[in-house]
């Protein structure tokens, strides 16, 4: 008995807050609790209050850090509800503490305000278009969202279409909006995504990927075939080449990226190359 | 009563389901029946006795509600599908680990991660963990716990048989010092997985 108290002891200990900075990169899971280095100070496992040096503290210390996905706010610490690895952004220019978020691997796509998504026109009634973006509810997306478009100039979009646009609305309360054009009321790339060409999911770590900047994936593909490329941060990419096995090619490169390694996927584009 | 009858012809007429009566003196549980089930036999018939099947769904879901933050998706619902490929005991265990697993591959956002262990006590007061089918039927009474990863608070407990108060205290403690294994276990596996990307 006193043996099993001994082990349940030890094993709650363990469970102590740990700073974030010491596990950025490192997999985190739900429950774990993160200090951020303001409180790091008084709470090391020493406990004998060692200052570590810095070489701009007065900067650091005044930072305002953000809370990323998969981060909240508790007290004043970060608990982690979703399992992955911790990234951290040092600020661009000096103010802020840079932002704190975990990097998971997920299929479901939740809207997120900003995001770019492929939708599928599911209706049309009255004024508005509903379009499935793969989350909870369809979107809405109204007809005068579109380059050019006025009451009587109507844009040409029918139920089955595939639509590329970007939420203006999108939380957990309110049915999500999105539209094809920015600010400034032009498309840039947005609208209505041309006939042929072929629709498919993957997971949306993998297109965070594909769109990081000096992605060598993308730069391989151009190198083989010309084609034409979107990528919706739904998990959905829209692909289209010259012919349909090209194509077809493409979409299963694409999904097979998430499984292999930098050198089997060389063997198989020079593979690709060679015939 | 004239109402009630009413509605069980009513019901009967309908769709071939029928709940049986249940009278002040009667004491078998509660029972339905579904007739015509399957289009190619020439009859078929489903009896559903007791609801074991419902409480075992009712004890993962809410530990399941506990745990995941259900604030972040209103107007939302989150199904977990769970399919028994081979039961070697402690089944109500092993679905609570499975189902806590799919939740962090959904990404689903969770307060906590938590995990299911069985004790079971034979007729001599021995404590047996994670009971193999057999130990479980010879066994005098069977625990089950769900315990949570951050302070091995307890979420939700079963049991089925005769134990005491002190043995209730002794399973509990050797079901939280258990769960360190499976917590490091989910830690191992995550990181598995991590790694290959």
């Amino acid at each position: 008995m006193a043996a099993a108290a001994a082990v349940v002891a030890e094993s709650l200990a363990g469970y102590r807050a740990r700073a974030a900075r010491a596990v950025l990169e490192q997999v985190v899971l739900p429950g774990e609790e993160l200090l951020l280095p303001e409180q790091e100070d008084g709470e090391g496992p020493g406990g004998t209050g060692e200052r570590p040096l810095r070489l701009n503290a007065g900067a650091r210390s005044r930072g305002r850090v953000v809370c990323g996905p998969g981060l909240r706010r508790c007290g004043d610490r970060l608990l982690v509800t979703k399992c992955g690895r911790l990234r951290h952004k040092e600020p661009g220019s000096g103010s802020g503490g840079g932002v704190y978020w975990v990097d998971s691997q997920q299929k479901r796509y939740v809207p997120v305000k900003g995001d770019h998504v492929i939708g599928i026109v599911t209706a049309k009634s009255g004024d508005i278009f509903k379009v499935d973006v793969g989350g909870s509810e369809p979107a809405s997306l109204s007809y005068l969202a579109f380059e050019g478009a006025t009451k009587r100039n109507r844009p040409n979009v029918q139920v089955g279409d595939l639509i590329y646009g970007q939420f203006v609305v999108a939380n957990k309360d309110m049915e999500p909006e999105m539209v094809c054009i920015d600010s400034c009321g032009r498309a840039c790339g947005m609208g209505v995504i041309g006939q042929d060409g072929l629709l498919f999911k993957v997971t949306l770590g993998l297109i965070r990927r594909l769109l990081a900047p000096d992605c060598e994936i993308l730069q391989e593909v151009g190198k083989l075939y010309p084609l034409e490329i979107v990528f919706g941060m739904n998990g959905r990419i829209w692909v289209k080449a010259k012919t349909i096995q090209q194509t077809l090619i493409l979409a299963n490169i694409l999904e097979a990226c998430e499984h292999m390694t930098a050198d089997q996927r060389k063997q198989i584009f020079s593979r690709l190359a060679e015939s | 009563m004239e109402g009630t009858m009413q509605t069980e012809t009513t019901i009967r007429a309908e769709s071939g389901i029928e709940s049986g009566p249940r009278g002040p003196s009667c004491s078998l549980r509660h029972f339905a029946c579904e007739q015509n089930l399957l289009s190619r036999p020439d009859g078929s018939a489903s009896f559903l006795q007791g609801v074991a099947e419902k409480s075992r769904e009712r004890l993962i879901r809410n530990t399941c509600e506990a745990v995941v933050l259900g604030a972040l998706h209103p107007r939302t619902s989150i199904t977990v599908v769970l399919q028994v490929v081979s039961d070697a005991g402690s089944l109500l265990a092993c679905c609570l680990n499975a189902a806590c697993m799919a939740l962090v591959d959904a990404g689903v956002p969770m307060r906590a991660l938590f995990c299911g262990v069985t004790c079971a006590l034979d007729s001599d007061g021995t404590l047996l963990l994670d009971p193999t089918a057999k130990q479980e039927k010879e066994a005098r009474a069977v625990l089950t716990f769900a315990l949570d990863s951050v302070e091995r608070k307890l979420l939700m407990s079963t049991t089925k048989g005769l134990y005491s108060d002190a043995e209730l205290q002794q399973c509990l403690a050797a079901a939280q010092a258990a769960s360190q294994h499976v917590f490091r276990f989910y830690r191992e596996s995550l990181q598995r997985r991590y790694s290959k990307s």
